[in-house]
């Protein structure tokens, strides 16, 4: 193919888009949804995620409608349960586990590494019809009444009791897990076999361990969850005795199952955020993260310890004692790597070059609310604690800081970094900074007064709730209307970029690594020839050239 | 007490500030952290903001001390917030040996209790002061879980099978009961109050106050005896040991089993010989006791419970033991092993 | 601009390594690195229902016991030496393909189809066994013996159904795709040049084998020394 060679940055006066890209390489039906570059399949990610996180959003809505008000006026109490139900389903299963690595990663996995796509593209396709799949089977479950049980599917409730669509959501995350598991297996492996010459696994950007590390977990724990669920759907059809204690069951069994592959679907969700931020750092202090390593390893660590902390979703549950004291024991350790990633993420800015384009505004929002998030988690950990702290809102809003402060920050970062090598255009700076800010604002105030009351002693998933906890309730409710509009601007300006923004040429923010050597936005093939890579990863002593 | 403002519940169990000591210490090291975290961001970020656009800083690639240090000082600060909350976590599930024994009931959608002396009260908890309470629980149908923010205790409150928690209220006033266990459509309604009272306040109360249901101020000793009766458990179970085992003075000892293991003859033995009776069966004896399941209820099993147990006591049950527990009975030997 | 500088990549027209790849020795690398990691995965979800069979074995030995009496210890031994039988067929199947052997493949691949297919005739054998005793739980499910409880049987015969299904399902995947394999066998596409699907089959063909491995002393050989 020969494709018309890429305009001198620093020679071409007005830059123009390149003349044949992935993005205009068939405009049919068939040529998105038979795709196998990974690039458009990054993009039908990108199209149904957004979609589900629209649905979950209006889901979480609703939730904090009803609870302005101490009684339970919005909603019946079934459809509020239905509710927070469905907004943990769709946010955990279909937006917060594929986000990062099914849309940044698809596009820019084989970039970083110098490949032409992924080791198995048919099977990158496959993934996404699962997932879709999925999607249907949960969208089905919702139309023909939703599902009460929590997305947490606990036993007996959910395979005896609750009288509500619990068969279909069940298969619906049973399906989108199997989604899950490819994607990572494809990564894991175009990751240790398609690299570029000269890609040692220490030049590769950090963006790339902490994939790796997240595929590891996808592979090994959703297997887990899918089984668990057939278990659970088994009982609830057949009238089974697998967690049903009149038959002999044991309904914690249910629990630490769903837990062993739940809680490192937690680290599924933010360590490709803290990949994400490594790589906006670096670009925006035109600095390498300091200690690279160190970086690297956490994650890795994070993902192996990560697997040994399940229990701590049940220090109260009758687990026994001394194993209480053994996870509660392990979870502190989980954290230190965490910690490490803070510290040498803010030690890169130690005597760097900073400036505060909007990705990096981004990652500054990740870092304030990544901390409340990680810290609060030692209040939990602390199994003493956790007596009075468990399925209160304490836990609500550490979640959250971390999946949504931390996890759907990074993935806005990401998405407005890598806008202009995916589309070719920049989007209206300025709007991008008042969506960060909102969100910022809207978040704190949506979730901070949640761990007061929780503390105070407001449960979880309770729809009405004592007076005294109304003023909370007000100002979370306050703080998620912020945020709506906070994340409702993007869904505006990122789509007219595509046609309006202005052009951005290969590498708009002066940035290394090699998925900014080509185009914007890239051939289909990626690169016209293999690259060879010489130097290491975050090389800015020696700066790119300006774009004019 | 309810209605109050406040940062914290109040604190009116023993140890309710004990978790609020934790509570504060980490809140402390963790505001301290995060704030220095906050600070040296903010600092850098304004004093090290891009010069010229095509600066080039420092490229400063690591420090091992420094990567050392802020590994093994977090987790020493991590280990000490372990060790209290371990610690805390032994005095929080250790009830003192002299508790009163509560037993609590929980169903879709609603709490059910039940006193030593027998009464009973429904999403209603009325408790001395100073004095250690524990609470013997179970589900009728799924997992729930028995809260109460003031005590800063909790526990899961499982169908098949008994979870304890314990408190002992120190200061008096009416407090939340939550269920924090999600348990289906009427969870949020399924809410009580605990109401403190000073010793002697709770003995008027219990002498005339709200009474359930038929058996007035029967204890469960004396619940238990009745069922024992009416259920006809005392056709074999008598105290030659024939048809059935001898259950006087056995509660809290070991029994052997067929097959040659040894259990504890305790709650959930009994439980469980009550429901499922074939499942172990004592060495000696045949598999002829009949199930009750679906024939009486947790209360009702828990009345039974305290009926046996109190066969054991030193002053002895209704039925008093006339011959030591290791007498064998005179069956054939148990077949194989 | 940066250092790496492009590098002309060496044209093949090989058609047996996809686009994506830039040779054979990367393809063969990446789909032997794919099955082991789907492997991987595989023994995890396998796992989770051997966890909870482990927890309830240890719950109820004595009904666990009791309902793996009632299974055909012969037929299931007979399906052991069938599946060991078939990987070797499977092994022999891969050898010849490195050595390019047509007629020895499609011999040994299509007598691996047909030990596959014995087995799960056996196992329809067995399973209509159990339908005729009311052993298939939430179907009727009946256990009068005098050993045992009927509700913890049950639990047991739940675990023989999920695990021995779950294992059953892969054997009717493996037979599919065999189909194939066999069809592109016989036309030839196979040789020492190229045979990494039938050499991936393999891996997974072993790995559905040793999975029975497993199940049949947990679910056959309980209790054999006792009563």
């Amino acid at each position: 193919m020969s494709a018309v060679p890429i305009p001198r940055q620093s020679e071409t006066p007005g830059l123009e888009m390149p003349r044949q890209h992935y993005l205009n390489a068939g405009y049919s039906i068939k040529s998105w949804l038979l795709t196998l570059d990974h690039k458009r399949i990054a993009i039908l990610y990108l199209i149904s995620v957004s979609a589900f996180f629209v649905m979950g959003a209006l889901f979480a809505g609703m939730i904090r409608l009803e609870l302005l008000t101490p009684q339970g006026d919005l909603l019946e109490a079934e459809t509020y349960n239905k509710m927070f139900t469905m907004h943990g389903v769709i946010m955990i299963f279909f937006v917060l586990i594929p986000s990062i690595p099914a849309i940044l990663g698809n596009f820019l996995i084989p970039l970083m590494i110098g490949a032409r796509d992924v080791a198995f593209p048919r099977l990158n396709l496959l993934s996404w019809y699962v997932f879709m799949t999925g999607g249907v089977f949960l969208m089905t479950a919702a139309i023909f009444g939703g599902v009460d049980t929590g997305w947490t599917f606990y036993t007996p409730y959910s395979s005896v009791y609750s009288n509500t669509n619990v068969m279909l959501a069940g298969m619906g995350a049973f399906t989108a897990g199997f989604s899950s598991i490819l994607t990572g297996l494809n990564f894991i492996v175009t990751i240790h076999t398609m690299r570029a010459p000269g890609m040692t696994w220490f030049r590769l950007p950090l963006f790339i361990w902490a994939h790796y590390a997240t595929s590891l977990i996808q592979v090994l724990a959703t297997p887990v969850i899918a089984m668990t669920l057939v278990l659970m759907m088994l009982e609830r059809s057949l009238h089974l005795g697998i967690f049903d204690p009149n038959l002999g069951g044991d309904p914690v069994l249910f629990q630490h199952l769903f837990w062993f592959y739940s809680h490192p679907a937690v680290y599924i969700m933010i360590l490709p955020g803290m990949g994400v931020i490594s790589e906006i750092i670096a670009c925006f202090t035109r600095r390498r993260i300091f200690g690279y390593s160190f970086v690297a390893f956490s994650s890795l660590g994070i993902a192996i310890i990560g697997f040994f902390v399940w229990g701590h979703h049940l220090f109260v549950s009758s687990q026994s004692v001394y194993a209480g004291m053994a996870f509660s024991l392990i979870t502190f350790l989980v954290a230190v790597p965490s910690a490490i990633k803070t510290f040498n993420w803010t030690a890169t800015m130690y005597k760097a070059s900073i400036s505060y384009e909007s990705p990096m505004v981004f990652a500054f929002g990740f870092l304030g609310l990544f901390v409340i998030g990680g810290v609060t988690g030692l209040f939990l950990g602390a199994i003493g604690l956790d007596v009075h702290m468990h399925d209160t809102y304490f836990v609500v809003a550490h979640f959250h800081y971390i999946m949504v402060g931390g996890e759907i920050m990074a993935f806005l970062g990401a998405l407005h970094f890598w806008w202009p090598k995916m589309f070719g255009r920049k989007y209206p700076e300025g709007w991008a900074i008042l969506a960060a800010a909102l969100v910022f604002i809207g978040f704190n105030l949506t979730f901070f007064p949640q761990f007061l009351v929780g503390y105070l002693g407001m449960p979880r998933r309770y729809h009405t709730y004592p007076a005294e906890f109304q003023l909370f309730n007000v100002l979370s409710t306050a703080g998620a209307s912020i945020l709506g509009v906070g994340y409702l601007l993007p869904f505006f300006y990122l789509p007219w970029s595509i046609r309006f923004g202005q052009v951005a040429g290969p590498n708009p923010w002066r940035a290394k690594g090699l998925e900014w050597q080509v185009q914007s936005p890239p051939l289909t093939e990626n690169f016209e020839q293999t690259p060879i890579v010489t130097e290491e990863a975050y090389e800015y002593s020696h700066l790119e050239a300006k774009v004019v | 007490m309810i209605g109050q403002f406040s940062l914290w519940p109040p604190q009116a169990s023993s140890v309710a500030w004990q978790v609020d000591a934790l509570y504060i210490f980490i809140l402390a090291v963790t505001i301290l952290t995060s704030l220095a975290v906050y600070f040296a961001i903010v600092y850098f970020a304004v004093k090290y903001k891009r010069k010229s656009e095509d600066e080039i800083p420092e490229q400063i690639e690591g420090h091992l001390p420094l990567e050392i240090a802020w590994s093994i000082i977090p987790l020493g600060i991590m280990l000490v917030m372990f060790g209290w909350g371990a610690k805390l976590f032994f005095d929080l599930t250790r009830p003192p040996a002299e508790a009163l024994n509560f037993n609590i009931v929980g169903k879709q959608w609603m709490w059910k209790m039940q006193h030593p002396t027998g009464k009973r009260e429904i999403n209603e908890l009325h408790v001395p002061m100073g004095q250690p309470i524990k609470l013997t629980m179970t589900s009728e149908d799924v997992v729930h879980s028995f809260f109460i923010p003031a005590f800063r205790t909790k526990f899961d409150v499982v169908p098949g099978r008994y979870t304890t928690s314990w408190f002992e209220p120190t200061k008096a006033g009416e407090y939340h009961i939550f269920c924090t266990q999600y348990c289906g459509t009427r969870h949020a309604q399924m809410i009580g109050r605990v109401v403190v009272m000073e010793p002697a306040q709770y003995e008027q109360w219990l002498k005339t106050g709200s009474v359930n249901a038929s058996a007035a101020n029967e204890t469960p000793e004396v619940a238990g005896a009745r069922l024992f009766q009416e259920q006809r458990c005392v056709t074999c179970h008598q105290t030659n040991g024939l048809m059935a085992p001898v259950l006087n003075g056995v509660f809290g000892k070991p029994v052997q089993l067929q097959g040659g293991a040894t259990i504890v003859m305790d709650e959930s033995y009994i439980r469980e010989s009550l429901l499922d009776p074939t499942a172990k069966i004592v060495n000696g004896y045949q598999p002829n006791m009949p199930t009750f399941q679906g024939q009486i209820s947790e209360e009702q099993i828990l009345q039974l419970i305290a009926y046996i147990k109190s066969l054991s006591s030193a002053a002895g049950g209704q039925a008093a033991a006339t011959k030591p527990a290791e007498e064998q009975p005179t069956n054939t030997p148990p077949a194989g092993g | 601009m940066s250092e790496s500088h492009a590098h002309a990549v060496v044209a093949h027209h090989d058609p047996t390594v996809a686009h994506q790849f830039d040779d054979k020795a990367q393809q063969t690398e990446a789909v032997t690195l794919g099955m082991w990691a789907f492997l991987a995965q595989e023994v995890l979800f396998f796992g989770a229902v051997f966890t909870g069979y482990t927890v309830y074995r240890s719950y109820y030995p004595d009904s666990f016991i009791a309902g793996s009496h009632h299974l055909d210890i012969k037929l299931g031994g007979f399906n052991t030496a069938v599946l060991i039988a078939s990987s070797l067929t499977m092994a022999l199947a891969v050898h010849a393909a490195q050595n390019t052997k047509r007629i020895r493949l499609v011999f040994f691949l299509l007598a691996t189809l047909f030990l596959g297919f014995v087995f799960l005739g056996v196992k329809v054998i067995e399973y209509g066994d159990k339908f005729h005793h009311h052993l298939i739980p939430g179907l009727g499910f009946l256990w009068a013996e005098p050993h045992g409880d009927p509700k913890h049987v049950q639990i047991f015969y739940s675990f023989y159904f999920a695990m021995t299904g779950m294992h059953a399902l892969h054997m009717i995947i493996g037979a599919a795709i065999l189909l194939p394999l066999i069809w592109m066998a016989i036309r030839g596409r196979f040789s020492a040049a190229y045979y990494a699907p039938i050499e991936m089959f393999g891996l997974y063909w072993h790995f559905v084998d040793i999975v029975w491995i497993f199940l049949f002393p947990l679910l056959y050989l309980l209790g054999l020394h006792a009563q």
